[in-house]
């Protein structure tokens, strides 16, 4: 039987808010235990909640960007339950009324095809602590630093049919949240991760089959990996006759696999209710305004304008278009070599991106800045340096030698275009050669490759290759 | 309304509180008298009232994005029944 | 006359004119606590050498100039507010070992002004109950009978005010929990509109009802004390960013044409006729002051009960989550594992109607009744708030009794809830409505005092506090005092 896939992810986003949610404490990573736990954090005796309006815009704009609409009144509910890094015994999140909803995102395909993804709604909500088993005997650690961050969930529509589609969504949402600048996207760190949702039910079959829900997924890997685990998974069981259970899974990374979470006696029954220290989340035609003049260029905007203005192929434009970093980068490349756009495009993709990752360093870190890359390339395009020596003058800067200019006259890299000492060369090649000439004018035209790499040896690359070509066959016509 | 020990056990457990079995009938009966008192607002037409979660209907004040807070670890943990290095302790949670 | 006969405004005049300083007031009164008054168990914590410290650094303000109308006043907070570097219980074992590591904002606006404060009230626990019976420091006596209740939350302020223990107190309304213990104990307490004064370190019971009020002697002594509690407080988002008014400069006026409601509900079959004679005779008073009384209907009273406690217990089921042995408060002995540190910890820590109200709350938000309860309840408060609004388009107060019933007997009540949730029956749907209250001594009923119910519009606290005063003007009820502590 033929099978169909059906996923949808709900995606969690650390919002890159200076302080939590809910309270005035840091949300910076990495601190000691406790230390960036308040006393709201903690839910100590007495203290109340008061909203962050920098989360409130973060969600504003990534509704905007994923054309949602944004509501203008919507509401704070209690999560009930018990767990030690939930110190409250609830969670603040949003239910009935969540700040965005009903937009959509465009995944790109690697067949080139495109494909539209419902984005369901995106609620705020305050993200849990951690529990630390490690270094303990018989008993859990606590650390609440994270209790209170900020926390958008994203929740697409069960559009997604097979896990290339998921990593594709998941990857476009990633990309968008870093455009916006709402979240660093950092995976490891967990300020991106996600759970899915998946079923999968006979081709043409109307109904859903029954889901079950993968939690924590913290990479596009992991997410393929157990996707497609689960998918197999679920088709073996109907196929040896058995039903697919409702319940929540854990991706288990070192196996590939997924695996029950123990299955509690009882049901949760999470008692949401409207939380009655938070008054409904009010948001005016004002806000969004002021939200929207703070929207940077989106990626699939910037991947047009970036094929129509440096007429790029679709597949670079896509790549650039990555991260607004590269982007950025890429942009700034091509205003330094004065437009060039395809070489900046070729340059970047090429071998800048294979040092970086060669070294392990991110866009923002190149040693080779933008305005030295354009720099080189505005040499390449004038002709003081060939395309070959270029790779010798981009090795030197990223050394620290400096800009091309000064690794050109540091090296007597300039380009020979003198005529006259072209000339010079091709007449000792041809005299040192007299068998292969005689070969050349008796129709071996193929030699020509063999009097050119020679002169070029001869002139230590610096020569003009069209200038050799062109003088070469001159000569050899003679 | 009428609850069984039964009810009353799961209800105790959602809320996490340990109740003795002795105790069971007497909270049982508490507890349905109390569910029938409240019953009682059946008697009202609430059709298309729209709930009221808030005496004061006015929108949600939200604050600027800004860090106030200082660590206070020592202040809040000198409360705690049980810390280590810094952390919360509880009996091991098996996940 | 003893100094620790004197209203706030008396004091402070005295404090003024120099006939006496913040410490040796406050040492009568910490000498009257301990004394006369220790048999009330009105207090949980007296912070004698704390309070001693604060009359003298309030007599240094007063003496470099720098004094404001409370400066050297002397006050006792409820066991509710959150005062830094002392036991804060809220009435519970849960909280016995809690030192709290911050103050509530009523806490500091009264430091702010000066006031000393004495120590920490007797409650019900988690201001759960209506005679003070619930506390795990036991039950607190009624000073004019120490067989009855004095009602309750907030009954050790009220019992501390009345027996000259404290000038004033600070106490919580939830469902009446200021005005009812007010009554009992024949003394004046103030309920604000929800959002007046902040909530921030007040533990919560029910957020969307709970709310800080004085409680005093006279109507001019809680228009002092509200005037320095309340405020914004962006630390509370129901906080409201409104203009205090001078409450104290604002008595004067006079009640000529003041058009006043009186529920027919309010007066109906669970009214105690003592208490309804007594509540007569005050209209009389009011009438020769001027006022105009018309009948009005609130007709969801006798149902705002039943919605009531749905509503607080929910809330409350959620509030209370936060107590469960891991941060602070009570944990079990030994406990096996973690759910067994959840069930025990809270199990013992929480007293009977604590966890009464915390089941009744989760069970009426589960899945399955949340409609027929939780919703219901919410619909109940738009119909009683409706009642409400559409009163205020034709009186400018409400008038009634404060409670049913004048303070009943220690015990009589503990074991059936319900007959004691009806204690709140007047008081309720103010709370629901978040409309301030206020509740004044009228008269006694069985030689126990007879509370009188005041009910204003939103953040009309003026309008309420001058008629409150006009009426005391007239009347000496609320000048007695309880034999054994006048």
């Amino acid at each position: 039987m033929e099978w169909e896939v059906v996923i949808g992810l709900e995606i969690h986003a650390q919002l890159a808010t200076r302080s939590k949610i809910f309270s005035g404490a840091s949300t910076s990573y990495g601190a000691e235990p406790n230390t960036q736990a308040c006393a709201v954090d903690l839910g100590l005796p007495g203290v109340l909640p008061v909203l962050n309006k920098g989360a409130v815009a973060m969600a504003v704009k990534l509704g905007l960007a994923t054309g949602c609409t944004i509501a203008p009144r919507s509401e704070f509910a209690r999560k009930n339950y018990f767990y030690p890094d939930l110190p409250k015994g609830y969670q603040i999140s949003q239910y009935d009324l969540p700040v965005v909803h009903d937009g959509a995102v465009t995944i790109e395909l690697d067949d080139g095809s495109t494909k539209r993804i419902g984005v369901t709604r995106a609620h705020l909500e305050e993200d849990a602590g951690k529990s630390l088993h490690e270094g303990f005997e018989g008993v859990t650690g606590i650390d609440l630093n994270r209790a209170g961050t900020p926390l958008l969930e994203i929740v697409s529509e069960p559009d997604i049919r097979s896990s290339a589609e998921a990593v594709a969504y998941m990857k476009k949402i990633h990309t968008l949240v870093r455009y916006l600048g709402i979240c660093d996207g950092n995976m490891q760190e967990g300020s991106f991760r996600c759970d899915a949702n998946v079923s999968v039910r006979p081709a043409g079959q109307a109904e859903f089959g029954t889901r079950t829900e993968i939690k924590n997924v913290n990479s596009f890997r992991f997410v393929q990996q157990a996707l497609d685990h689960e998918v197999e998974r679920q088709i073996d069981v109907i196929e040896s006759g058995g039903k697919v259970v409702q319940e929540t899974r854990l991706f288990d990374a070192v196996k590939g696999e997924t695996r029950s979470m123990r299955t509690k006696e009882e049901a949760n029954d999470y008692r949401y209710f409207p939380d009655p220290d938070l008054l409904p989340l009010e948001i005016d035609e004002a806000l969004v305004e002021e939200v929207r003049s703070e929207l940077p260029e989106l990626p699939d905007a910037k991947k047009q304008r970036f094929m129509d203005d440096y007429a790029l192929p679709a597949y670079d434009a896509s790549v650039l278009t990555a991260s607004r970093e590269l982007a950025d980068y890429f942009e700034a490349t091509a205003e330094a070599a004065g437009g060039e756009g395809k070489l900046a495009a070729n340059w970047v993709m090429g071998e800048l991106s294979g040092a970086l990752n060669k070294a392990g360093l991110d866009i923002t870190e190149s040693p080779v800045s933008p305005a030295m890359l354009g720099g080189m390339l505005r040499r390449v395009s004038d002709q003081t340096i060939s395309g070959k020596i270029a790779k010798q003058v981009f090795e030197a800067m990223w050394n620290g030698e400096g800009d091309a200019d000064t690794v050109i006259d540091k090296h007597g890299l300039k380009q020979v275009t003198d005529t006259g000492a072209i000339e010079a060369m091709i007449d000792e090649v041809i005299a040192a050669n007299p068998e292969q000439v005689a070969q050349y004018q008796a129709g071996k035209d193929k030699l020509l490759g063999f009097f050119v790499g020679q002169v070029m040896k001869a002139s230590k690359g610096k020569a003009n290759p069209e200038q050799v070509n062109e003088l070469l066959r001159k000569k050899l016509a003679e | 309304m009428s609850l069984s020990n039964e009810q009353v056990n799961e209800i105790a457990h959602l809320a996490r509180l340990r109740v003795d079995e002795a105790d069971l009938p007497e909270y049982a009966s508490n507890l349905s008298a109390i569910l029938s008192f409240v019953d009682a607002m059946n008697a009202a037409d609430t059709t298309g009232v729209e709930p009221l979660a808030h005496p004061l209907e006015m929108p949600q004040r939200l604050r600027e994005d800004a860090v106030t807070e200082e660590n206070q670890r020592e202040r809040f943990q000198a409360v705690a029944p049980q810390v280590e290095a810094g952390l919360y302790l509880v009996p091991r949670v098996i996940e | 006359m003893s100094d620790t006969s004197k209203t706030v405004a008396e004091l402070a005049a005295g404090l003024a004119a120099g006939t006496f300083s913040s410490e040796e007031i406050t040492r009568a009164y910490l000498e009257r606590i301990q004394g006369a008054g220790a048999d009330l168990n009105a207090f949980i914590t007296v912070t004698g050498d704390r309070a001693l410290e604060a009359a003298r650094a309030a007599d240094d303000r007063r003496r470099s100039g720098d004094a404001g109308p409370l400066t050297g006043v002397p006050l006792a907070h409820k066991d509710i507010f959150c005062t830094r570097d002392v036991r804060t219980s809220c009435g519970s074992r849960m909280l016995d070992n809690f030192t709290a590591p911050y103050d509530a904002h009523v806490v500091e606006r009264c430091q702010q002004a000066g006031m000393v404060c004495l120590g920490k009230t007797n409650m019900d626990e988690f201001a759960m109950g209506s005679s003070n019976e619930t506390s795990y420091y036991g039950p607190v006596k009624n000073p004019w009978d120490t067989d009855a209740v004095p009602g309750g939350s907030s009954g050790g302020s009220a019992a501390a005010v009345a027996a000259r223990l404290a000038p004033a107190a600070t106490g919580t309304d939830t469902g009446g929990s200021i005005r009812q213990p007010a009554a009992l104990c024949g003394i004046t307490g103030l309920k604000p509109t929800y959002g007046r004064v902040s909530r921030y370190g007040m533990i919560a019971f029910a957020s969307s009802l709970d709310q800080g009020g004085p409680m005093a002697r006279t109507a001019e002594d809680c228009a002092l004390l509200l005037e320095a509690m309340a405020g914004f407080d962006e630390r509370d988002s129901t906080s409201v960013d409104r203009a205090v008014p001078r409450y104290s400069q604002e008595l004067t006026g006079s009640l000529q044409g003041l058009r006043v409601g009186l529920p027919k509900e309010y007066f109906g079959d669970g009214l105690d006729p003592e208490v309804a004679r007594v509540i007569d005779a005050a209209i009389g008073e009011y009438r020769e002051l001027g006022v105009e009384f018309r009948e009005i209907s609130l007709a969801n009273t006798e149902l705002a009960v039943p919605a009531y406690y749905v509503i607080a217990p929910a809330e409350c089921s959620s509030n209370l989550s936060r107590f469960d042995g891991v941060r602070f408060g009570y944990r079990c002995e030994s406990p096996r594992d973690l759910e067994d540190l959840y069930k025990r910890s809270r199990g013992e820590g929480f007293g009977a109607e604590v966890k009464r109200r915390i089941m009744v709350g989760t069970y009426a938000l589960s899945a399955g009744y949340f409609d027929a309860y939780y919703r219901k309840a919410q619909q109940m408060r738009r119909l009683i708030k409706n009642d409400f609004m559409a009163a205020f388009e034709d009186v400018d107060l409400i008038l009634g009794p404060t409670s049913p019933t004048p303070a009943f007997n220690i015990g009589e009540r503990a074991d059936d809830p319900v007959k004691m949730y009806l204690s709140d029956l007047y008081t309720i749907a103010v709370n629901l409505a978040g409309l301030p209250g206020i509740s004044l001594p009228a008269g006694f009923a069985g030689g126990r005092p007879v509370g009188l119910q005041l009910i204003g519009n939103y953040f009309d606290e003026g309008r309420l506090l001058n008629a409150a005063h006009r009426y005391q003007q007239v009347t000496d009820w609320h000048t007695r005092a309880p034999g054994a502590f006048a």
